[in-house]
């Protein structure tokens, strides 16, 4: 308890890192992972083959190794003044993006296909037929596997910690080098990483009822 | 009606006649199965067509080829003189002049009845929203769902979504409407309902493609009947004659079986 009131701000920093990461690496796999699954429905091939590599590539990799590449090769190749933060956050949410678009992909499968060919028949385009017919209608199906992959990436998160980001996973283990009892620490960071992913899953439970679909 | 049609026939009949959708030598397979096999059609602007015949003898896929919903693999489609382009733009643009009305209506589900009716409108047709509410609200008006048009499209009975399917179709001015099967989903007692807008389209010289299993409707509004059998058409007529006298031994026994029951 002690070890947890010495070491407050600190804890707050990790607890308000671990949350702009999660954040940030979420926004960028939900965009990415949406744009690539429109890609995987494309009629046009090369966007369809890009749009599967990309999945097959990222999802089949251990984070920990994208993490590597991330942090080590990349600088070296492009992006060199990116802070340790961006990359992780790019690391993150590229790997992220695979699963979103899959989960997303699955949503689209449930939309009855007359709803797009109906769409079609009145003139609209693909990527309208997507946007305004299909993809809102596929929302609601992919809220809760949604919800299950940005937990994952809250807790996915914690790699980042040992590239020297700072957020909670970092701070537990900042401590125990330290010499503090390794019990405690663990326990309050648990109840940091529990606040997020309750939050994360209270707020899809509340968006799948606003959601509704009425068929 | 019968005038009408006597004029519409004499009209197709000659060459330099309005064609308005032209199928030539159109095949199709879906697999080993050769669903539309040779298939020569003129539709001439105004012309009422219904397509009938037993049940998987293409007559589905012979309307949805008319606006590239199926893919044909050899022959050409073309309409108002332009032959179908691949899927792209060219496409939609085209497919926004061909007016579409399903078997299970497939209105958006998402949106309410007036939205469906409008939503064409202002993303494909560009128009702006007023013009687009009021033309929406008039064709609801016209197929007798106004007082609906804040609802979804489950709230809606069978016949009624089936109406707002039809006045969707018509807010993009089509040139022609295809109606596939659209009145096999319904209650008995709401195909009526539908049958009669329908009608009454085909009063107001829409170019219609009908495909049904509605033989009071192909007698009474037709100009002709297609009859179709096992990816062929087998016969083309004026509804009397088709009907009373019809040629082939094909569409003589299909007509036995629905006709005497």
């Amino acid at each position: 308890m002690n070890v947890l009131l010495d070491h407050l701000p600190a804890f707050r920093d990790g607890f308000l890192g671990t949350l702009a990461i999660t954040a940030a690496s979420a926004v960028i796999a939900l965009v990415l992972g949406v744009l690539i699954a429109g890609f995987r429905v494309s009629p046009i091939p090369p966007l369809r083959a890009f749009g599967t590599a990309w999945v097959t590539l990222l999802r089949n990799t251990p984070l920990t190794l994208l993490f590597l590449i991330a942090m080590f090769v990349v600088p070296q190749v492009l992006f060199k003044g990116l802070s340790p933060f961006m990359l992780a956050m790019l690391a993150l949410g590229f790997y992220t993006s695979s699963f979103v678009c899959e989960a997303v992909r699955s949503g689209i499968n449930t939309v009855p296909l007359g709803q797009a060919e109906a769409a079609r028949s009145l003139g609209m385009t693909f990527s309208q037929t997507l946007r305004l017919i299909v993809l809102p209608q596929a929302t609601r199906t992919v809220l809760p596997p949604l919800s299950s992959i940005f937990i994952a990436l809250t807790k996915n998160s914690a790699i980042a910690g040992a590239f020297s980001v700072t957020e909670l996973f970092g701070f537990a283990k900042l401590l125990s080098d330290q010499g503090y009892a390794i019990a405690w620490i663990f326990l309050w960071v648990a109840l940091a990483y529990l606040v997020i992913t309750f939050a994360i899953s209270g707020a899809f439970r509340l968006l799948e009822r606003r959601m509704g679909v009425a068929r | 009606m019968s005038e009408v049609s006597v004029t519409k026939n004499a009209e197709g009949s000659t060459p330099a006649g309005d064609q308005l959708v032209v199928l030539d030598n159109v095949n199709k397979h879906f697999g080993a199965l050769h669903v539309l096999q040779d298939i020569d059609l003129t539709i001439n602007r105004g012309e009422v067509v219904v397509v009938i015949g037993p049940s998987g003898s293409g007559k589905s896929t012979l309307c949805r080829t008319i606006n590239r919903l199926e893919t044909i693999d050899s022959g050409s489609i073309t309409i108002d003189g332009k032959p179908l382009p691949q899927e792209g733009r060219e496409l939609a643009r085209l497919r926004a002049d061909v007016g579409m009305v399903f078997q299970s209506f497939n209105l958006f589900a998402h949106k309410t009845v007036l939205e469906n009716v409008m939503l064409g409108q202002t993303k494909v047709r560009k128009t702006d929203k007023a013009a687009a509410e009021q033309k929406a609200r008039a064709l609801l008006d016209r197929v007798g769902v106004g007082t609906q048009a804040d609802k979804y499209p489950a709230q809606l009975s069978g016949g009624q979504q089936q109406r707002v399917a039809i006045a969707r179709a018509l807010a993009m001015d089509p040139k022609v409407m295809l109606f596939d099967e659209p009145t096999s989903a319904l209650d008995p007692e709401m195909i009526n309902e539908v049958l009669d807008v329908m009608q009454q389209l085909a009063r107001d010289g829409m170019t219609m493609v009908v495909v049904t299993h509605e033989m009071g409707f192909a007698r009474s509004a037709a100009n002709r009947v297609v009859f179709m059998a096992d990816g062929r058409i087998i016969e083309e007529a004026e509804p009397n004659q088709f009907f009373n006298n019809p040629r082939s031994d094909r569409a003589k026994d299909f007509l036995s079986k629905i006709l005497h029951h």
